[in-house]
């Protein structure tokens, strides 16, 4: 074990970048090795609001009688309108919950961030890898609502998916973002803060954030249509309703990805500064 | 083999807020291959701040350090493959079990799962963790959160081992196996710089030690060597009930032959000599008139060396 040991050390000398990249994989598995310990919870944490959403809203609303305004003026195609919604909500909630709610204990009392942030790996990788782990957790609950929407609505929505390579950029991108913002969430709140941060910040930036309607709905009420474009969960919306259901009113794709990569390395520097001040004096 | 392990070259860090602070105040020091080092000094006198920089999680206001050849701040990602650091808290991973602790931080330096494997269930064994490999850490004592953090911090065979405080908040018996633990790594040949404001834990561990307070090196060398050279004398603390008239007692004894110092304390005396035979008769006599409350006797070792240099107890 000894000589197989200073190999290692003297292989990871001559390739500074190989053991680099060990490490990265070595804190990927170890975030994998805990969302398998906890998958049961993971699903539920994941699926349940997308699940009592379109149950509500697309189930027992176009049931009643007596015309619900929402269930009967959007009708069916409201289950449409929110199944990208639904899987923006579930990106951004899965990349907060996985970066933001972590962090900030591991930061508070405990440090278990500490060994981590000991590796042979750049700070800003360390960041990096919780980042991508998150955008992996939430590409994953993203597609999750996909067969939920089919299933549940009393009319299936059907995803129709015309550009496979558009819906793969814009969830990895949306994850990414949604990432950053957990990054920037959970290096800066102090772990007593965190809940009033989801009603102040996590709550009114999903309401606000073409969810529940489309960006081009909003074409009556021009001073909010202009406001959210300075939310980025707009853009995850959007760019999931061009890639999803790209029959429905959306903004052009170009602008979409041009938004979310400008809201990703936006968030990604402001939550990398945080992270540094974190574990950096 | 003399080969310098952590190179410290004038080091200062200085904290600039409302108030100045001068954490660390140009501290030269080398440690050497296999060595045990101990840095001894009261709260607040440095240990930890020189430690972080060492550590590269803080960054100098001037020096450098070097780990390995390696120069923390210019390659801190390159240089943390050949430190291992046990904090003074408990920073286990608390998601993971024991086993789990050592595998996966064998897997951040870049171990395969089968050396990662293997190494860690060597670890448990020589740490006599293996019945508690599947334990999480949130059920471990003090005591044994402490071994597995040792354990954790050399499982990528550092080349320096360092230790923060390591029997902060642990009983008795469990500061003895960690001490145990330590001198075992003596045998494996890796170099150990840890801090303390224990004496018995510097003079019983360290081949070598620094003592330091306000951010600088006071003395330096073995326990014996400053013991002699600092010439451990004996230490009279008197409390008095009166302090009205001792400056002529402290003329007196000055010119003694025995007494190396006398001085006015806030509570009485101190007297510091190189021997108690005859002494302490006479001193007990003369502060008779004083009302003499009490009387403590620090027989010579690294604490008299320490109030010597400082002029102040360790635990003050």
């Amino acid at each position: 074990m000894n000589s197989s040991g200073e190999t290692v050390n003297r292989d990871a000398r001559l390739h500074g970048s190989g053991i680099f990249l060990k490490a990265f994989l070595g804190l990927f598995l170890r975030d994998l090795r805990v969302l398998t310990r906890e998958l049961i919870p993971f699903l539920l944490r994941v699926g349940m609001q997308p699940l009592l959403f379109l149950f509500v809203f697309t189930f027992i609303l176009p049931r009643m009688a007596g015309g619900n305004p929402m269930a009967s003026g959007a009708g069916p195609s409201f289950g449409t309108i929110i199944l990208p919604g639904l899987m923006a909500v579930a990106i951004m909630f899965s990349g907060i919950a996985a970066v933001a709610l972590p962090l900030s204990s591991e930061f508070g009392i405990t440090r278990e961030i500490d060994d981590r942030v000991m590796c042979p790996l750049p700070l800003w990788a360390v960041a990096l890898e919780k980042v991508c782990f998150s955008a992996m957790q939430s590409i994953i609950a993203a597609l999750l609502v996909i067969p939920m929407a089919y299933y549940i609505p009393a009319v299936p929505v059907k995803a129709d998916v015309a550009n496979w390579f558009l819906l793969a950029l814009v969830l990895v991108l949306a994850s990414l973002l949604a990432g950053s913002l957990g990054l920037v969430i959970g290096s800066t709140v102090n772990p007593k803060q965190i809940g009033l941060v989801f009603s102040i910040i996590v709550v009114p930036i999903t309401f606000l954030g073409c969810v529940y309607y489309t960006w081009a709905g909003l074409e009556k009420i021009r001073w909010l249509q202009i406001g959210v474009l300075f939310n980025p969960i707009v853009y995850m919306s959007e760019g999931l309703r061009a890639a999803v259901t790209p029959a429905i009113d959306h903004m052009p794709w170009p602008a979409i990805l041009v938004a979310l990569v400008f809201f990703t390395a936006a968030l990604g520097r402001l939550g990398l500064r945080g992270f540094l001040r974190r574990v950096l004096s | 083999m003399n080969l310098l392990i952590v190179e410290i070259e004038s080091l200062t860090k200085v904290y600039e807020s409302k108030l100045r602070v001068v954490a660390v105040d140009g501290i030269d020091l080398e440690l050497k291959q296999g060595e045990i080092f101990g840095l001894l000094g009261p709260n607040g006198a440095g240990k930890t701040t020189t430690i972080s920089i060492a550590t590269t999680r803080t960054l100098p206001t001037s020096g450098t350090v070097r780990i390995n050849g390696i120069d923390v701040v210019k390659h801190p990602a390159h240089a943390r493959r050949h430190i291992g650091v046990v904090p003074q808290f408990n920073t286990l991973d608390r998601s993971l079990t024991v086993y789990e602790n050592l595998y996966y931080h064998c897997r951040y330096f870049g171990f395969s799962h089968g050396q990662a494997k293997s190494r860690s269930m060597e670890l448990l064994s020589q740490f006599l963790l293996t019945e508690r490999k599947e334990v999480y850490p949130a059920q471990l004592s003090g005591g044994l959160a402490q071994r597995v953090q040792i354990a954790r911090a050399i499982a990528h065979r550092p080349a320096v081992l360092f230790l923060d405080e390591p029997s902060a908040g642990l009983d008795p018996q469990s500061r003895m196996a960690m001490w145990t633990a330590v001198e075992g790594l003596r045998k494996e040949g890796i170099t150990v710089l840890l801090t303390t404001h224990y004496m018995e834990e510097a003079d019983s561990l360290s081949d070598r030690l620094a003592i330091i307070d306000y951010g600088r090196v006071l003395a330096l060398g073995s326990p014996e060597k400053l013991k002699s050279t600092f010439g451990a004398q004996t230490i009279f603390d008197l409390t008095l009930k009166s302090h009205e008239g001792l400056e002529p007692v402290i003329a007196t004894l000055k010119a003694r032959e025995d007494v190396t110092n006398a001085e006015a304390t806030a509570d009485g005396l101190r007297v510091i000599a190189a021997t108690s035979e005859g002494l302490l008769p006479d001193l007990v006599q003369m502060a008779a008139r004083f009302g003499l409350r009490d009387l403590k006797i620090t027989e010579p070792s690294l604490e008299t060396v320490f109030i010597q240099l400082t002029g102040r107890d360790l635990r003050e």
